[in-house]
C-alpha cells in the first residue's frame, strides 16, 4: 500500500507542481481555471491512449520510440510555457493595473488561454500514462492486496494534489505588484529543466552524443531521487548529475525566453520613447521659436 | 482585445524558430547514430517481478545495448538514477536501452513499480 502511495505521489506531484506554477503565473487571466480543467482531462485522456500504445510506441524507431515520443511532450511543453512567459511579460504591467483596478480576472486573447491547456495536457499526459500503466498492474495482478494498494493509489492522488494546492497558494500570496516577475522566473526555470529532460531522453536514446560526458556530480549533496531534490528537479530543473548537452539545453532556454521577453517588451516602451522624444523636441523647437520671435 | 494581441507576431516568429530548430535538431539527430558496430548487446528479463539475471557484468568504456524483456503481463519502468535511465517496458514487451560508455563501477537499477523485489546492477569491469 505504501509503494503504491509512494509511486503515484510521485507522480501526480511532478504533474501538480506544474499546474500550480502555471495557474500561479496566469493570475487574473479569465477562464484559466477552465483551460486547466480541459487540459487536466486531455492529458488524462492522452495518458490513456499513452498507456494503451505503450508497447507500439517503445517500438517505433527501432526502440527509440519512447525517448522520441516522451521528448517531443516535453519540447511542446517547454514552447507553450516560453509563450505564456513571454506574453505574460508583455502583459504584466497592464494586467496588474487592470486587476488593481477592476478586482476580477481580464478577458484576454482565446492562444493566451489555449498554451495553459496544452502545457497542462502535455505534463499530465506525461506522467498520468506512467499511473495508467502501474494501476492497470494492480488490476491485472488480480491479488488479495488489490484494495490496500488502490487505497495507497488513491492517498497519494490526494496528497500530490494537496502538496501541489499548497505551492499554489505560497505563490498567491506574492504581492501582485511582484507576482508576474516570480512566476516569470519561475516558469522559465521550469521550462529550462523540461528541455534538458527532453535533450536527456534524446541523449538516452543515443540521438544525441555530442558533449554526453558527466558535467558534475552532487548527487552526495542533493540526490535527484530524494524528495527535495524531485521537488527541485520539477521546479527549477535541479540534475545532480548533468551531462553537457542537458546544461546547453537548459541555459538556451532560460536565454532564449529573456531573450524573447526582452525583445517583446521593449517594443511598446520604444514607441512610447519616441512619442516621448517628439513631444519634447517640438515643446523645445516651440521655445526657440518664440524666442527667436 | 487590439492592445493585447499587438505583440503576437514578434512572440509567433520566436517560437516558430525555436520549433523549427527544434525539429531540426530531432530529424538530423538519426542521421548520425553511435558507432552501433561498436554496441555490447545484453539481455535480460523480468518474470514475477524481479531481473533475470539480476547482476550483469558489461565492458567498460563501451556503449551497451541493453534488451529488457518484459515476461510479465503487467508493464514495468526500469529506472537507474546513477545511469540517468527512465524507461517503461509494456507487459508481455521488450524495450531497448542504450548506455553511452560506462566508467568501471557498480550501477544500480530497479523496476520502479516493484521496487521491492525488482532489483539489479550493472557491474562495469
Amino acid at each position: 500500500m505504501l509503494a503504491a502511495l509512494i509511486i503515484v505521489f510521485r507522480e501526480v506531484l511532478e504533474a501538480g507542481l506544474i499546474i500550480g506554477v502555471v495557474l500561479a503565473a496566469s493570475r487574473g487571466v479569465e477562464g484559466r481555471g477552465r483551460a486547466v480543467a480541459l487540459g487536466v482531462l486531455a492529458g488524462l485522456a492522452g495518458s490513456v491512449l499513452v498507456a494503451l500504445f505503450a508497447a507500439e510506441i517503445s517500438q517505433a524507431f527501432a526502440g527509440r520510440g519512447q525517448e522520441i515520443f516522451n521528448a517531443s511532450v516535453l519540447f511542446l511543453a517547454v514552447i507553450m510555457l516560453t509563450w505564456h512567459v513571454v506574453w505574460m511579460a508583455n502583459h504584466a504591467r497592464e494586467m496588474t493595473a487592470r486587476l488593481k483596478q477592476l478586482g476580477h480576472a481580464v478577458a484576454v486573447g482565446q492562444e493566451s488561454v489555449l498554451v495553459l491547456s496544452i502545457a497542462v495536457g502535455a505534463a499530465v499526459m506525461r506522467e498520468g500514462s506512467e499511473v495508467v500503466l502501474f494501476l492497470a498492474g494492480i488490476i491485472m495482478q488480480g491479488a488479495s492486496n488489490t484494495a490496500a494498494l488502490a487505497l495507497g493509489s488513491l492517498g497519494g492522488l490526494l496528497l500530490g494534489a494537496a502538496v501541489s494546492a499548497v505551492v499554489y497558494s505560497g505563490l498567491m500570496v506574492v504581492p501582485l505588484k511582484r507576482v508576474f516577475t516570480v512566476t516569470g522566473v519561475l516558469v522559465t526555470l521550469l521550462a529550462a529543466g523540461l528541455a534538458a529532460e527532453a535533450v536527456r531522453q534524446l541523449s538516452n536514446a543515443g540521438l544525441i552524443n555530442v558533449l554526453d560526458g558527466t558535467l558534475w556530480d552532487t548527487s552526495w549533496l542533493l540526490g535527484e531521487d530524494s524528495w527535495p531534490g524531485r521537488v527541485l528537479h520539477v521546479l527549477i530543473g535541479y540534475m545532480d548529475r548533468p551531462n553537457g548537452i542537458e546544461v546547453l539545453a537548459y541555459v538556451a532556454t532560460v536565454a532564449t525566453i529573456f531573450l524573447l521577453a526582452q525583445r517583446v517588451h521593449q517594443r511598446p516602451v520604444t514607441e512610447k520613447a519616441k512619442l516621448h522624444a517628439l513631444a519634447a523636441s517640438s515643446r523645445r523647437s516651440g521655445v526657440t521659436d518664440r524666442d527667436a520671435a | 482585445m487590439r492592445h493585447v494581441s499587438s505583440a503576437r507576431p514578434g512572440i509567433l516568429n520566436g517560437l516558430i524558430l525555436c520549433a523549427a530548430a527544434l525539429c531540426a535538431l530531432t530529424l538530423a539527430a538519426p542521421l548520425a547514430p553511435a558507432g552501433a558496430a561498436e554496441e555490447a548487446e545484453v539481455t535480460i528479463s523480468i518474470k514475477d517481478h524481479k531481473f533475470d539475471p539480476a547482476e550483469i557484468k558489461v565492458p567498460a568504456q563501451k556503449a551497451i545495448k541493453l534488451t529488457v524483456n518484459n515476461l510479465d503481463a503487467s508493464a514495468e519502468e526500469f529506472e537507474s538514477h546513477p545511469l540517468g535511465v527512465e524507461k517503461v517496458i509494456a507487459g508481455k514487451g521488450s524495450a531497448t536501452i542504450r548506455l553511452k560508455p560506462l566508467a568501471k563501477g557498480t550501477y544500480a537499477f530497479v523496476g520502479e513499480y516493484h521496487e521491492e523485489t525488482a532489483k539489479g546492477t550493472i557491474i562495469a569491469e
